[in-house]
């Protein structure tokens, strides 16, 4: 039997359920700092990464299930690994690539039974006539971009409130860090190399600019 | 461009090649190429590979022939495979620089999609399948010899490949070198080759074995000192490829040249007036 439902309600459900699909998942955090782009999250796991490699100056940050965002990471670096080989390395930009997450996430959304619990980051490093961006994605396809820093997840709200008041523009890479571990962390508890991925996409790294901050590194960092 | 999403049912997965197959990109490759042995194609000579003890060298002339005419002067025929890994190529310029591109894709595409590199088993392999791969363009005349080698960073030891125009690979235990000047080359190295060499001693070896090469061979361009065009050397090790710069190669090439020189007039002296 045919019923009705309207599609205010219909576009309410999914966004909740999305919703609530992302608030299960620990957030992200991305920032520009004196060399570049740093990205961190809350991934206790060290094989299941929350931040990867998409290009050359191009990192991707996916929070949600994981599943979901990781199909999306891989799209994106065949994505990019296939423009960059057909046209030219140089003609690989972040914006592209964000607008076609944009229209997936937002094409699902609206036809599918379930839209995709995922938020996506594509942060790029700028480069000659380019500067640093930061695209956040989410679960509908609503792209924002961001040139100061970008927070994904459940908890974004008090996060984004935690890491404004303490941005600054071209900061060091250790106090960047220090102050988005205490922004994801807030005051009631801390969080230790072992709960933290972090990356950066820094302008001292050649053409490959992205690099994984491992624990060593990332205690040295937080250290003081 | 769309995104390119794959059912898990017909996922090419790391492989960049099937990639792009899959998505009907610019690899598609014609058996019905029109080119034929006769015409002049520009190709690339004498490269040469060598292990010493912390790794291994790379070097290749920098000359292009088309027929006997000088096609370009400045070729690249030595280039970083990835991080860990060098490739050198020689045959028809054409298709062996686009061999070469899609290879350093397809090694960086695989580390980006599975998060971890290939080993260098691995990577030679995947070379290998290129190869093969270019087989019927290589009966047409296009032929394409690579030469491969890295720094295995499991055994932590420097590996040589060579291969074949079938696509056939295999390892080296010490030097080779392939193109039109690799039989002199190789002679060289093999006179010159023991167990253990340093880097200084190995890079002395490699450019010692290009001159000779290009002593011996027209195709094989040696060292231009009018325009400044040396030969690229490049050594992969521990810490990864790194290129040999220009001024240091010229260095080399002028010490050797000078102490070739010394031995010639040494000679001449010696052996000059008969009883």
């Amino acid at each position: 039997m045919p019923y009705y439902v309207a599609p205010e309600q219909v576009m309410k459900d999914r966004a909740e359920y999305a919703q609530k699909g992302i608030a299960r998942g620990r957030s992200l955090v991305a920032t520009t700092y004196r060399d570049g782009l740093l990205v961190v999250a809350e991934n206790p796991s060290r094989s299941l990464h929350k931040i990867s490699e998409i290009y050359d100056r191009i990192a991707f940050g996916g929070v949600g299930k994981y599943n979901e965002y990781d199909q999306l990471r891989v799209a994106g670096v065949r994505h990019a690994d296939t423009k960059g080989f057909t046209f030219s390395r140089e003609d690989v930009d972040a914006r592209s690539l964000a607008n076609l997450y944009a229209q997936f996430l937002g094409n699902v959304f609206t036809h599918e039974m379930k839209p995709l619990e995922v938020e996506i980051l594509v942060a790029e490093l700028g480069s000659y006539d380019r500067p640093d961006q930061l695209y956040h994605v989410a679960y509908e396809g609503t792209i924002t971009d961001e040139d100061k820093f970008a927070v994904l997840g459940g908890d974004a709200e008090t996060i984004t409130a935690r890491v404004s008041e303490s941005w600054e523009a071209g900061w060091d890479l250790d106090v960047a860090v220090k102050k988005m571990v205490s922004a994801l962390s807030g005051s009631d508890r801390s969080l230790s190399p072992r709960d933290l991925e972090a990356a950066v996409l820094s302008r001292g790294n050649g053409r490959r600019a992205f690099r994984r901050l491992d624990d060593e590194e990332l205690e040295r960092l937080l250290a003081h | 461009m769309s995104l390119p999403l794959f059912a898990p049912t017909d996922d090419p997965g790391p492989d960049f090649a099937a990639l792009m197959r899959l998505s009907g990109g610019v690899l598609q490759r014609s058996n019905h190429d029109s080119a034929k042995p006769g015409i002049a194609i520009p190709h690339a000579t004498t490269v040469v590979a060598l292990r010493y003890g912390d790794g291994v060298i790379m070097a290749g002339d920098r000359r292009a022939t088309e027929g006997h005419a000088i096609a370009h002067r400045a070729m690249e025929k030595v280039f970083p495979a990835d991080r860990w890994s060098a490739v050198a190529i020689a045959g028809a310029a054409g298709p062996a620089v686009e061999m070469v591109r899609l290879f350093q894709v397809q090694l960086e595409h695989y580390e980006k999609v599975e998060g971890v590199s290939l080993s260098l088993e691995g990577k030679a392999n995947q070379l290998a399948q290129m190869v093969r791969v270019h087989l019927p363009l290589a009966m047409q005349g296009l032929v394409v010899v690579p030469l491969f080698a890295g720094y295995d960073l499991h055994r932590s030891i420097g590996r040589i490949y060579t291969y074949d125009v079938t696509g056939g690979h295999y390892e080296e235990a010490d030097f080779q070198a392939t193109g039109s000047g690799g039989r002199d080359a190789r002679t060289t190295m093999k006179l010159g080759f023991r167990e253990g060499l340093t880097l200084d001693q190995g890079l002395e070896l490699a450019i010692e074995a290009l001159y000779e090469a290009a002593d011996e061979d027209s195709g094989t361009g040696g060292p231009d000192l009018v325009r400044g065009i040396y030969p690229i050397v490049a050594a992969v090790d521990s810490n990864g490829y790194s290129r040999i710069e220009d001024e240091e190669v010229a260095e080399r090439f002028a010490a050797l040249i000078s102490r070739k020189r010394e031995e010639r007039t040494g000679q001449h002296r010696g052996g000059g007036e008969p009883g």
